[in-house]
């Protein structure tokens, strides 16, 4: 032991290191502060510390080269021992960082720890999920499969729509003119050296501030932060309630620190690594690209804008978004803490929540996209063809072979694009179904010169038989009148 | 210390500094940003896009649309598979043709042929377009990227070698907008 001392005393007096060391970790802190709401932002450095140790494990052996990186990554899974739980524990860690980083975004939102005089502090923080995202989304490009080689054609894509410097930006972005091997090298370039370069000076700024300014007091209901008095009011606190936060708080971030590392170590174990899917081979078309589920919202968000608008929100949204956020604390620098005096943020934040929840929801069900083999593979229920004429089974025929299947559901199965027919013709008479299959309209395309009249016939006669049994189908009244007939005999 | 114009050394020795490190400062940029901005300069030069085959005439016969392939004229040995390039061949009569790019004019995902419905459709957000690369439906706002075409020697041309996006449809004309 007296060795251990007298080495310890023999490097202190060279790095003199101690005395800050203990003054940091002694420094006081508010009583309530050591409470189970206070331990995210610990949390997510914690999983920046996973990330940086399994990042530098897989660059041992990942090769960032088009040609080459789908294989090393196959190598990693399948031929390196545990290689695949590696990965696994970076994907995890990576999904978990930024889950955290939002949480505590929305804890310090709710507990207004972004007022006066931490403003800086928030907008820092601002720009550390900025780059969180940027970890996450350069990542998944590392990733190099047909996943990657998409999302990165979606992104030149959206980068192309800027005015004036588009075509540019997509040039700077790709490193050259297509998806290749430039671009997996500059990708490996900014998700190893220049983003986490950022992320690593922004968190010392980060830290330094909360170190600096004192962790943000439990908020009152009535308690009014202002500039004038604030600073003296939070040291009178601190003078005569506070507590240092070693051992005061430390135990309760170091549990639950704990607890994020098991979770992530479970989900890699129980879950595996995340791919990589298919080869990044451009010629290979049967695929269907989906992003990762931190942007999954953005992706369904993407199918739903009108094409009209959808340039414009998609460069001005981000813009706005940021302003909002980084002008948050100096709009809101004063006033309430306390969530319970202020409902329009926790209603600003439920929303955002749920349009993120929802949008999140329908980007892993996709209903936009066409089921591309419905038609081939799911058969027409047999319901449906009981008891049919010739020529409306020859419309089902048609109905598969022209592929209505991949768009138009029938008892739940087949492509959610456009509406279920089940019951299609209670909402359209015989005339509104030729016009719409014939001219489309309302999203759908135009079949008039895909289709035969005697397919179109046969088809419209299948349709009609879609309604229940007890309700007759819709029809035109003015029809019978203009034609002469007494009554229009059910169909 | 102090020199008699008022201008000390050591203010003078800063201001030396400041000045000298400047110039070694712009000396390192200049070629910093060109480094950087050389796949924009190179486009800008000489161009991406060049002449190239599809192969004989006779593997697209008439009336019907195929997949085609070709190598990416500009590309590097460590490419790998990326240097291959899809897209579709429309033979339209023998002698007009339609290529179009296998990028969906919405984000660039890759749209596939449907003869049977004569559609292409695009799996990402489910754009659909004509045989004729018209907009059929989705958010695509426009018809499909085609190629420049021409036949020589009994082979199809096109002129490629720029991935083509919504706001850079480089040389590729716009899709007509007529019905199929």
């Amino acid at each position: 032991m007296r060795l251990i001392q007298k080495l310890g005393e023999w490097f202190d007096l060279r790095l003199q290191l101690g005395a800050p060391i203990r003054e940091t970790l002694e420094h006081r802190v508010p009583p309530e502060s050591a409470s189970w709401f206070y331990v995210f932002g610990s949390a997510a450095l914690v999983c920046f510390m996973l990330q940086i140790v399994t990042g530098i494990l897989l660059a041992l052996i990942y090769v960032p080269s088009a040609g080459e990186a789908w294989n090393s990554l196959q190598t990693l899974n399948h031929g390196i021992a545990l290689g695949w739980f590696i990965r696994a524990l970076h994907g995890w860690g990576s999904n978990f960082m930024v889950a955290i980083v939002l949480i505590h975004m929305v804890q310090v939102f709710l507990l207004g720890a972004y007022k006066f005089p931490r403003e800086l502090t928030w907008v820092v923080g601002v720009l550390l999920l900025l780059v969180t995202l940027g970890m996450a989304f350069t990542g998944q490009v590392l990733r190099f499969d047909q996943d990657a080689y998409w999302g990165l054609g979606i992104g030149a894509s959206i980068s192309s729509r800027v005015p004036v410097i588009g075509p540019w930006a997509v040039n700077l972005l790709l490193g050259g003119p297509i998806i290749a091997g430039a671009t997996l090298s500059r990708f490996f370039a900014l998700h190893v050296f220049v983003i986490p370069g950022l992320l690593i000076a922004f968190v010392g700024v980060h830290l330094l501030m909360v170190l600096k300014l004192g962790i943000n007091e439990w908020p009152m209901p009535g308690r009014i932060v202002r500039r004038a008095t604030y600073l003296q009011e939070y040291h009178e606190q601190i003078r005569k309630e506070g507590i240092p936060f070693v051992p005061g708080a430390i135990w309760k971030d170091i549990v639950f620190s704990s607890f994020v590392l098991i979770a992530i170590a479970a989900c890699a174990l129980y879950f595996g690594p995340f791919g990589p899917g298919g080869q990044p081979d451009p010629t290979i078309i049967q695929t269907s690209p989906q992003p990762d589920f931190f942007f999954l919202w953005l992706y369904a968000l993407l199918s739903f804008l009108p094409p009209s608008s959808e340039t414009p929100i998609l460069l001005i949204g981000p813009v706005i978004a940021l302003i909002v956020l980084l002008g948050l604390p100096f709009v809101a620098g004063e006033g309430e803490k306390s969530w319970k005096r202020r409902p329009i943020a926790v209603l600003s934040v439920l929303i955002i929540a749920v349009g993120l929840g929802t949008l999140t929801h329908l980007g892993l069900h996709t209903p936009w996209s066409p089921m591309m083999n419905a038609w081939s593979s799911l058969p027409i229920p047999q319901e449906y063809l009981q008891g049919r004429t010739s020529l409306q089974r020859k419309g089902a025929v048609v109905f598969q072979a022209k592929q209505c299947h991949n768009c138009h559901s029938l008892d739940d199965q087949g492509g959610k694009r456009g509406p279920a027919l089940d019951t299609v013709a209670l909402r359209l008479t015989e005339d509104q179904l030729i016009r719409q299959v014939i001219q489309g309209g309302g999203n759908m395309p135009a079949y008039g010169k895909n289709l035969s009249p005697a397919e179109t016939t046969a088809l419209v006669a299948f349709l009609e038989t879609l309604h229940p049994a007890n309700q007759r189908p819709a029809r035109d009244a003015s029809q019978a009148i203009t034609l002469g007939a007494n009554e229009v005999s059910p169909r | 210390m102090s020199a008699e114009n008022g201008m000390s050394r050591r203010t003078m020795l800063a201001k030396l500094a400041m000045l000298l490190n400047g110039i070694i400062g712009v000396f390192l940029a200049v070629p910093i940003v060109r480094y950087l901005l050389s796949p924009v300069t190179r486009e800008k030069k000489l161009g991406y896009e060049s002449w190239l085959s599809l192969g004989g005439l006779e593997q697209f016969p008439a009336g019907q649309t195929r997949l085609a392939t070709y190598k990416n004229p500009v590309t590097n040995v460590w490419d790998g598979e990326t240097g291959d390039i899809a897209c579709w061949v429309r033979n339209v009569d023998d002698h007009t043709f339609q290529v179009f790019a296998i990028n969906c004019a919405h984000l660039g995902c890759p749209v596939r042929w449907f003869p049977q419905s004569n559609l292409f459709m695009c799996p990402c957000h489910g754009g659909a377009y004509y045989q004729d690369g018209s907009r059929a439906s989705g958010p695509p706002e426009r018809g499909l990227f085609q190629y420049h075409y021409k036949i020589e020697n009994g082979k199809l041309l096109i002129k490629a070698g720029e991935m083509p996006t919504p706001g850079h449809a480089a040389n590729s004309k716009r899709g007509e907008s007529t019905c199929a």
